[in-house]
C-alpha cells in the first residue's frame, strides 16, 4: 500500500477522532459510539460480501459469538478484557471457518448461502437462549468496574477512541484487500468463480480466508457492543437486528468499498434517529426509513452512496469532454 | 417413555400443522419455480394477511372463514402490485438485489405493522378454538382439522390450476423457458407478477386457516419463514407435491422435538434439518435437478 492509499483513511481517522472533543453531549456520544460499532460489523460483513460477492444474512452469529466469549471469558473465568475481547475475535473467525467449511464445500451461493447462514444463526439464538453458561433467557450482565484492564473507562470519550481504531484497523484491511494479490483473488471469485479457478485461484481456500477476516471483525463488533453496554441477551447477540444493519451499511454506503460501511452506517444511523425523534416514540419507525433505503438503493443507486459520488463525477467529466 | 395416545395424537397434530405450513410454503416454492428467486419478504406478507382476519373479526365480526371471500383476493392484488411494480422493477433482474430488495420488503412491512399495532400479540376473541372432535380416545381440534383439509384442497386445487388452465400452462412455460415463453407472446412480466400475486393468495388461505387457533403480532412472519423455506428446500425447489410432503414431514418433526425438547429447545430441530438438507442434498427429495 502507497501513502496515497493511506491518505483517505487517516483523514477519516482525524476528523471521527476530533469530534468527541467539540463537546458533544453523552447521549450523542453514545450514539457515535453504537454507529461507529455497526460499521465495524458492517466492515466485516462487506470482506465476505461486499469483495467476496457472498451474501450472508447471518452476521449475527459471529457478531454474538465475539459478544458472548468476550462477556463470559472475563465473567466465569476471569480474563482481563483484553484477553476475552482477543478470544472472542479468534472464535468469531473459528465459527466462520466452519460455517463456511460447511457452506462452501457443499456449494452452497447465493439465496442458499443467506438461507443457511441465517439458519446457522438462528441455531446459535435458541441454544444461547436455553444453555445455562450463556444466562439463559435472563442474560448476562457484566459487572461495572472502570480501569483499563476491564476496557471500561470513567470518561467515555476513550472507549469511542477504542472503537475507532477498531474501525480504523478494519479500514486498513479493507484498503488492503483493495489492492492485494488475495483481495484480487476474491474478487475474481465474485465476478466468476468458473474463470478464476481456471486460472489456478483456489476458491475455497479464498472463500475461507475471506469468511474468517469477515467473521474476525463482525466478532470484534460484538466484542465491543458487549464491552460497551454491559448487558447481554441471545436476541440482542444472535438477533436478527445485527445481521441486517451489518448489510445495510455496506449496502447503502457502497458495497466493496473500503469506506462504503462507514458511510452507510452513519448516514442510516443518522436517519434513523432523526426519525425516530420526528416520529416522537413510536416503534420500527426508523426500521422502515431502513427498509425504504434498502429498496431505493438496489432500484437507484446499486453502488451506493459513494457510488453516486463516482457517478456524477464521470458524468461531470463527460460534459467537460464534451464541451 | 411416552403414552402410545400422545404419541399418536403427536402425530396427528404435526400433520395437521403441517399441512397449513404446506399452504404457506406453497407460495414460496411456486414463486422459487417461475421467477428463480427467494422471497424474502413471504413470511411478511403472511402476518399482514393475519392482521387482515384479525382486522375484519375485531371490526366486523367478521367469521375468519367467511373473510377468505375478500382478504384472498385483496392478498393477490397486493401481491401482483408488489411484483409488479417495486420487485420486479428494483432488482433490475439480477438474483441478488431480488433477494436483498425482498429483505428490505420484509423490514418495512415488519416494522410498519409494527408502528400500526405495536408488539402486543392479539387472537380472535372467539369460541370456536375450543371445539373438539372425539374421535375414539383421541381429541382433535375443530379448526385445525378444516385447517388440513382445506389445505389438502387448496393444494389440489392450485395442481389443478397449473396443469388445466390457460394461465396454468403460461406459468409453467415460463418457469421452463423464459425467453421461449416470450417469443410466443406470453407476457413474462405479467405471469411473474400474476405468480406473486398466487403466492400471496395462498398466504391469505393460510392466514384464515390460522387465525382460529393461532394469534398475531408483527413479528409472527418471521417465525414461519424459515420454517417455509426448509419445507420448500426439503421438497425440492419448484415442486408442489415436495411442499406437501416437505410440510408435513415438518409438521410432524415439529410436533415431536416440542415433545421431547420442550417449546424452546424444540424449534431448533427445524433448523438442523434446514441446514442437513441444504448441506447434503440441496435439491431437496422431490428435485432431480438442482
Amino acid at each position: 500500500m502507497s501513502a496515497r492509499d493511506l491518505l483517505p483513511v487517516i483523514l477519516a481517522l482525524a476528523v471521527l477522532a476530533a469530534l468527541p472533543f467539540l463537546g458533544l453531549s453523552g447521549s450523542v456520544l453514545n450514539f457515535l459510539v453504537t454507529t461507529l460499532i455497526i460499521a465495524l460489523a458492517g466492515l466485516g460483513w462487506n470482506v465476505l460480501g461486499g469483495f467476496g460477492g457472498q451474501y450472508s444474512f447471518g452476521h449475527a452469529a459471529f457478531f454474538g459469538t465475539g459478544a458472548y466469549a468476550t462477556a463470559i471469558l472475563q465473567m466465569k473465568l476471569g480474563f482481563n478484557a483484553w484477553a476475552a475481547l482477543g478470544a472472542g475475535i479468534g472464535l468469531g473467525a473459528l465459527t466462520g471457518l466452519a460455517i463456511g467449511y460447511l457452506s462452501f464445500r457443499a456449494g452452497l451461493r447465493g439465496s442458499y448461502f443467506a438461507l443457511v447462514t441465517l439458519a446457522f444463526a438462528e441455531v446459535f439464538r435458541i441454544l444461547a437462549n436455553s444453555a445455562d453458561f450463556t444466562g439463559g433467557a435472563a442474560g448476562l450482565l457484566l459487572p461495572l468496574r472502570p480501569g483499563l484492564a476491564t476496557l471500561q473507562f470513567a470518561d467515555r470519550r476513550f472507549f469511542y477512541l477504542l472503537v475507532l481504531a477498531f474501525v480504523g484497523l478494519a479500514l486498513l484491511a479493507s484498503r488492503w484487500l483493495e489492492r492485494s494479490r488475495f483481495g484480487a483473488h476474491l474478487i475474481a471469485v465474485r465476478e466468476n468463480e468458473e474463470a478464476a479457478r481456471a486460472l489456478g485461484v483456489d476458491a475455497l481456500a479464498v472463500k475461507l480466508r475471506a469468511i474468517a477476516l469477515s467473521a474476525a471483525i463482525t466478532a470484534a463488533a460484538g466484542g465491543l457492543y458487549v464491552q460497551s453496554f454491559l448487558y447481554l441477551d441471545a436476541g440482542v447477540a444472535y438477533g436478527t437486528w445485527i445481521s441486517v444493519e451489518a448489510l445495510l451499511a455496506p449496502i447503502v454506503g457502497g458495497i466493496g468499498t473500503a469506506f462504503g460501511p462507514l458511510v452507510g452506517a452513519l448516514a442510516l444511523q443518522g436517519l434513523g434517529e432523526v426519525t425516530k425523534h420526528l416520529a416522537g416514540g413510536i416503534p420500527g419507525v426508523d426500521l422502515v426509513v431502513f427498509g425504504a433505503c434498502l429498496i431505493a438503493v438496489i432500484a437507484f443507486a446499486p453502488q451506493g452512496l459513494l457510488g453516486l459520488r463516482r457517478r456524477r463525477a464521470r458524468a461531470e467529466r463527460a460534459v467537460t469532454v464534451g464541451a | 417413555m411416552y403414552a402410545p395416545q400422545i404419541l399418536i395424537e403427536a402425530a396427528l397434530n404435526g400433520l395437521m400443522t403441517g399441512a397449513v405450513y404446506a399452504l404457506i410454503a406453497l407460495g414460496l416454492t411456486l414463486v422459487y419455480g417461475v421467477l428463480h428467486i427467494i422471497n424474502f419478504a413471504h413470511g411478511a406478507l403472511l402476518t399482514v394477511a393475519m392482521f387482515a382476519v384479525w382486522g375484519a373479526f375485531a371490526l366486523f365480526h367478521l367469521d375468519p372463514y367467511l373473510a377468505m371471500i375478500g382478504i384472498v383476493p385483496l392478498m393477490f392484488g397486493l401481491g401482483y402490485g408488489l411484483q409488479r411494480f417495486v420487485i420486479g422493477p428494483a432488482s433490475h433482474g439480477s438474483d441478488n438485489n431480488v433477494l436483498l430488495v425482498t429483505l428490505g420488503l420484509s423490514i418495512v412491512l415488519e416494522n410498519a405493522l409494527l408502528a400500526l399495532f405495536r408488539s402486543d400479540t392479539r387472537a380472535l376473541d372467539s369460541d370456536a378454538a375450543l371445539q373438539v372432535i372425539e374421535l375414539g380416545p383421541l381429541l382433535l381440534s375443530t379448526p385445525r382439522l378444516i385447517g388440513f383439509a382445506a389445505s389438502l384442497a387448496v393444494t389440489g386445487l392450485l395442481w389443478l390450476v397449473l396443469n388445466r388452465t390457460d394461465t396454468g400452462r403460461a406459468i409453467r412455460a415460463v418457469a421452463r423457458e423464459k425467453l421461449g415463453a416470450r417469443l410466443v407472446g406470453i407476457e413474462v412480466d405479467h405471469v411473474y407478477a400474476v405468480t406473486f400475486g398466487i403466492g400471496c393468495a395462498c398466504l391469505a388461505v393460510a392466514a384464515c386457516l390460522l387465525m382460529p387457533t393461532y394469534y398475531v403480532n408483527p413479528r409472527s412472519g418471521a417465525a414461519f419463514v424459515l420454517v417455509a423455506f426448509t419445507i420448500v428446500v426439503l421438497g425440492g425447489m419448484g415442486s408442489i407435491a415436495g411442499a406437501l410432503v416437505g410440510g408435513l414431514i415438518i409438521g410432524v418433526v415439529e410436533s415431536f422435538s416440542g415433545l421431547l425438547l420442550g417449546d424452546s429447545l424444540g424449534q431448533i430441530g427445524i433448523f438442523l434439518i434446514f441446514i442437513l438438507v441444504l448441506l447434503v442434498r440441496p435439491t431437496g427429495l422431490f428435485g432431480a435437478r438442482a
